[in-house]
């Protein structure tokens, strides 16, 4: 023992690194003193020196120490040489020439112990300078007659290793006929190990393997037919030999079924056994033993379904998975659930998986882990057919209701999937598809919307019903902007439909829609400002209604430049054009052309293209229709005439963005393991890590996720006017399990305090799993403020103590207003706040690409407005607002001067308040 | 972009190997890690956090499975401790689930009893032990009789 006494960490971590330090330095001073030092003590402060790296600490010395080692003829030396090396791989070329020379002689050694400590060291660091030096080698040592069984083992999946690094530097020769022999072997070590090197051979080279197949069949089935004792060592928990089982069955995976019946025939019979021995009482009560002989039996029945062609075995396989359904056992569920999965895709036993629909969607509703959950969903996806379609989506959609976050999107998209592929009657593939809308909006994307307006355009019969229902939906009071995306297409494009009914007069329509019109976002009004000069056309008598909209000072001079000329060229069209000329120019959109449904790419993209695509070929056969889906293609087939942002009518081709995206994959937040052990309440955490950078995003915009673990997401959504605002927080539950004593708490600093005032009430304290609550917080700006006031959440989940710190993106431009004015003002304006104490510069480096149309949405995403033609310089950016608070208001003017080829900025601020140009000044530099 | 790199790299290889192990205890402090791809310290530190975070979140209800990035974890709690192993999303889990638990029951015989401090302090036989059951990413002996005859003969030349 080398650490005989000494212990891995101080009392605390400075007490540690003031340890280490030592311990290297004193280290260092042994490898370069004078004195050479014998084989023990190097090997004694190599072992040391990895011993401290493993602590989580740099070494960047010793490397040649160590490489020292390897030479020594003793095991314990060499071994501690050979770790280090694994462990702390560096690619200096210098010492890799001296690693592989020592690897080399120790492989000549003929002492098995030495040639197993250099095949592992390649097997660990695998080099592509390793391959060069040993892939002709290696091959030799494993065939060759004398070698030992234990070294024939590590030589078989050291060039396992080296193939997969560098396939073309491992040649094939005789020695590959003989490594299929190799499966015959006494040893079952080295079975085990020649099956994984064969299986990865044959995967690559069928043909050459191609003899492995009856040797792999001859060996399971003496593996299965025999009595539990018989293979001694190799009999795990009664259960014989499972690893290598579940090796050849993966062996066999590589191939179809034999063609040789006397092969075909006994490797059926292996597989019956299996699957009888699963029906057979236990031979122990311990998990290991049934474990371990389903193992096998998963594996066994992956082969059944890869071969898909005995009608028998599947039925079986089937039946056997059904009681695992019902398994105590999670893990036995699950499994079952997932295999299931593609034995539903079998033609023969698509019927058989079908019959376990109640036990699936109770699943569904009982299991406790979100995974299981997951799995019951894909299988409910898997065995859909137009029979059990109804049933099957009306069950995921009441799932979607309580679904975790992290799967939302993908059940609306396979209810989505599945609503489209068996509709019988559309009038209930539009109700879905609303109805995803209205349980979900978030996690509906955009190609699940398009295609619902895909639908209804390539489908006469359902415009009606679609317009009725939209404009119905519309009626709530607070509706997803999704469904005003959907129901302004629909109305513009069939509103006459329902326009006889005096409850839904053309007039009544446009009402409908404009009341949603100022809650939307850019794409949405975008889209809406489309409706209403449809609805010109499809209704003269709300047309100087219409009118008087776009003429708006709010539309006409918007600051978003796409609202803006949509405005302007709209209503211009609306004086000139004639009757005729508007019917043709706003005539009904065109059938789109029929195409991959986009969302079922969508959903291949997410799940990887395997899954999925098997699925669909083999339910092609069996579904009708499957009603093979357009994409959208506006910008083609829009019949409007007009310059640029008409090509696309309606908006759907100028990929706004997302809106209200799904929450970002769990592996986005940096703030994982926020105080999971800290036990003390009251204390609040530290900001939680990525905070920061989180509080950034949201300078420029009010809505998005502000913070996300695996446990808590917390999203937010925002709105401004003059010194007001409100915001509402949303905190999502993740997990399956309730958070008691949920207590969310605002912050704010003595400073920030008469400056700011936040009023909210409390929410419940307990947040059940998978739902969601809502605070919201009403802001008042008293006087201008710098700092950001601070949300700390503590809550108890399971056993542990939950305490979460973020800053609360509430920052002084939220009260900005925008101000329009013509370049001799601005600059009239901006002399006269010439005042040293007025103007605050930053010059800094960009630190994101500098693209103008980004720039541009981010001043007006700060608030101000963006004043074209002021600047002399084209390439530069002026914007003019006003900051309102309770007390005052300051007027505010801002120049950003981009420099491409340094790429640097320079932003000028100038107000009538120091201390706010100094904060807007540091809020807006660090957006570019 | 790590992500990517792992997705390019699953795509990659069909073939179906061990990513990595790792031993942790609930603190999170890694006690083994036994990588076989290549990772440089800033993916592996992270990687280590991410498992942490995702295993121990769970209970006993929970299946020993749970999905990761693009692969699957299949872990088992033994006392403080938790033995992970990364594989491919198609890969047996009840054969690694098991692998885990042998190379456990291995483990303490070897070192009679074993405990997280014999983790520490003997990393470089614990080295040893892994190699002689799992290598280049493959389950290599199975048999405890003959891992544990091979540690003795080693440990006989120390």
């Amino acid at each position: 023992m080398i650490y005989h006494g000494k212990h891995p960490a101080g009392k605390s971590k400075e007490a540690e690194i003031k340890r280490i330090n030592k311990e290297l330095a004193n280290i260092r001073s042994k490898f370069k003193g004078d004195k050479a030092l014998d084989g023990y003590s190097k090997k004694k402060y190599v072992c040391k020196l990895l011993f401290i790296f493993l602590l989580g600490h740099d070494i960047d010395f010793g490397h040649m120490e160590a490489v020292n080692l390897l030479s020594s003829n003793r095991y314990t030396e060499k071994q501690i040489g050979y770790l280090f090396i694994s462990v702390l791989v560096n690619s200096n070329s210098e010492l890799i020439r001296l690693i592989n020379n020592a690897i080399k002689n120790d492989l000549a050694s003929r002492n098995p112990t030495f040639m197993g400590l250099a095949l592992h060291c390649i097997a660990s660091v695998g080099s592509r300078e390793m391959a060069e030096a040993f892939a002709g080698e290696i091959p030799k040592v494993l065939v060759a007659g004398d070698t030992m069984d234990s070294v024939k083992q590590s030589a078989a999946l050291c060039l396992l290793r080296l193939y997969r690094t560098s396939p073309d530097l491992v040649p094939m020769g005789d020695w590959t006929s003989r490594v299929v022999h190799l499966l015959n072997d006494q040893h079952l070590g080295v079975v085990t190990a020649a099956t994984s090197l064969i299986t990865t051979l044959a995967q690559k080279n069928p043909e050459e393997f191609k003899t492995s197949v009856s040797l792999a069949v001859s060996r399971l089935s003496r593996i299965v037919t025999s009595a539990s004792t018989d293979l001694q060592d190799y009999t795990y928990y009664f259960v014989p030999a499972p690893w290598l089982s579940v090796k050849l069955l993966r062996l066999l995976q590589c191939y179809p079924p034999p063609e040789d019946p006397a092969v075909r025939g006994r490797l059926t019979e292996c597989l019956e056994t299996i699957l009888n021995k699963a029906q057979e009482p236990p031979k122990s009560k311990k998990v290991q033993h049934s474990n371990a002989k389903n193992a096998v039996l998963f594996e066994a029945i992956s082969l059944i379904i890869h071969h898909d062609s005995e009608p028998n075995l599947l039925v079986r396989a089937c039946n056997q998975l059904g009681q695992f359904l019902q398994h105590r056992e999670t893990n036995l569920r699950y499994l079952a659930l997932e295999s299931m999965c593609t034995l539903a895709s079998s033609e023969f036993s698509h019927e058989a998986v079908k019959t376990h629909i109640e036990t699936v969607i109770n699943a569904l509703k009982t299991e406790r882990d979100v995974s299981v959950r997951q799995r019951a969903v894909d299988l409910l996806y898997a065995m859909c057919d137009r029979s059990n379609a109804p049933q099957i989506v009306a069950e995921m959609l009441s799932y979607l209701e309580t679904a975790d976050y992290s799967i939302r999107e993908e059940i609306v998209l396979k209810v989505a999937i599945l609503a489209e592929k068996y509709a019988v009657d559309y009038t209930w593939y539009v109700d879905t598809i609303l109805n995803l809308i209205r349980i979900a909006g978030d996690y509906v994307s955009e190609e699940v919307w398009y295609r619902v307006i895909q639908i209804v355009i390539n489908r006469d019969d359902v415009q009606g019903y679609a317009a009725k229902t939209v404009f119905e939906a519309l009626q709530a009071p607070a509706c997803h902007e999704n469904l005003v995306k959907v129901g302004g297409y629909i109305l513009g494009e069939f509103g006459n439909l329902i326009a006889g009914d005096p409850r839904s007069s053309p007039l009544i329509q446009f009402n409908l829609l404009h009341s949603k019109f100022h809650l939307c976002s850019v794409p949405t009004r975008a889209l809406l400002l489309s409706t209403y000069i449809k609805f010109v056309n499809l209704f003269p008598e709300v047309k100087p209604t219409i009118q008087d909209v776009l003429r708006s000072d709010s539309q006409l001079r918007n600051a978003d430049v796409e609202l803006q000329q949509r405005a302007v060229e709209y209503l211009r069209l609306s004086t000139v054009a004639s009757t005729d000329i508007l019917a043709t120019v706003l005539e009904e959109m065109p059938p789109f052309p029929e195409r991959e449904s986009s969302i079922l790419a969508k959903l291949k993209k997410k799940k990887g293209p395997s899954t999925v695509t098997d699925l669909e070929d083999t339910k092609r056969e069996r579904s009708v229709d499957v009603n093979g889906g357009p994409e959208p293609a506006p910008a083609s087939t829009s019949t409007m005439s007009t310059p640029s942002p008409s090509a696309d009518l309606l908006g759907l081709g100028a990929a706004p963005p997302a809106p209200a995206g799904p929450p970002p994959s769990s592996g986005g937040g940096g703030g994982l393991l926020v105080d999971v052990f800290s036990d003390s309440a009251s204390v609040v955490a530290p900001l939680a890590p990525g905070s920061e950078d989180n509080f950034a995003r949201f300078v420029c915009k009010n809505n998005g996720v502000l913070f996300e673990n695996q446990l808590l997401q917390i999203g937010l959504k925002s709105e401004f006017r003059q010194n007001l605002g409100r915001m509402f927080i949303f905190y999502g539950n993740k997990t399956s399990t309730q958070f008691l004593n949920f207590t969310p708490t605002l912050i704010c600093s003595d400073e920030l305090q008469p400056n700011l005032n936040l009023q909210t009430k409390p929410v419940d304290p307990t947040v059940e799993g998978g739902a969601q609550v809502q605070q919201v917080v009403n802001i008042e700006c008293v006087s201008d403020f710098t700092e950001a006031p601070v949300l700390n959440i503590q809550f108890r989940y399971g056993g542990t103590f939950q305490n979460v710190s973020v800053q609360l993106p509430i920052t002084l431009n939220k009260f900005f207003q925008p101000t329009e004015m013509a370049s001799q003002d601005f600059f009239q304006r901006w002399k006269q706040l010439s005042n040293p104490q007025q103007e605050v510069q930053n010059i800094f480096k960009a630190k994101h690409p500098m693209d103008t149309e980004v720039t541009k949405a981010k001043i007006i995403g700060f608030g101000s407005a963006l004043l074209e033609e002021v600047d002399p310089n084209p390439a530069n950016f002026v914007g003019a607002g006003i900051i309102h608070t309770k007390t005052t208001q300051i007027g505010c003017l801002l120049r950003l001067e981009p420099n491409l080829q340094a790429q640097m900025y320079r932003l000028t601020l100038r107000t009538s308040k120091e201390a706010v140009s100094q904060r807007l000044c540091e809020l807006l530099s660090a957006q570019f | 972009m790590r992500l990517k790199r792992l997705g390019e790299l699953c795509k990659r290889r069909e073939g179906l190997e061990i990513r990595f192990i790792l031993i942790q205890n609930r603190a999170g402090k890694t006690r083994l890690a036994k990588w076989y791809m290549q990772f440089d310290d800033d993916e592996k530190q992270k990687l280590i956090e991410e498992v942490h975070a995702v295993v121990t979140v769970r209970d006993a209800k929970h299946t020993n499975f749970v999905e990761f990035r693009n692969f699957k974890i299949i872990y088992r709690r033994y006392a403080g401790l938790y033995f992970c192993i990364c594989v491919d999303v198609n890969d047996n889990n009840l054969a690694y689930l098991e692998a885990i638990h042998n190379f456990v029951e291995v483990l303490n015989e070897y070192f009679h009893n074993v405990c997280e401090l014999d983790l520490v302090f003997n990393f470089y036989k614990v080295y040893t032990v892994v190699d002689e059951m799992f290598l280049a990413g493959e389950i290599r002996e199975t048999s405890q009789t003959k891992v544990l005859k091979q540690l003795l003969m080693l440990q006989s030349l120390e």
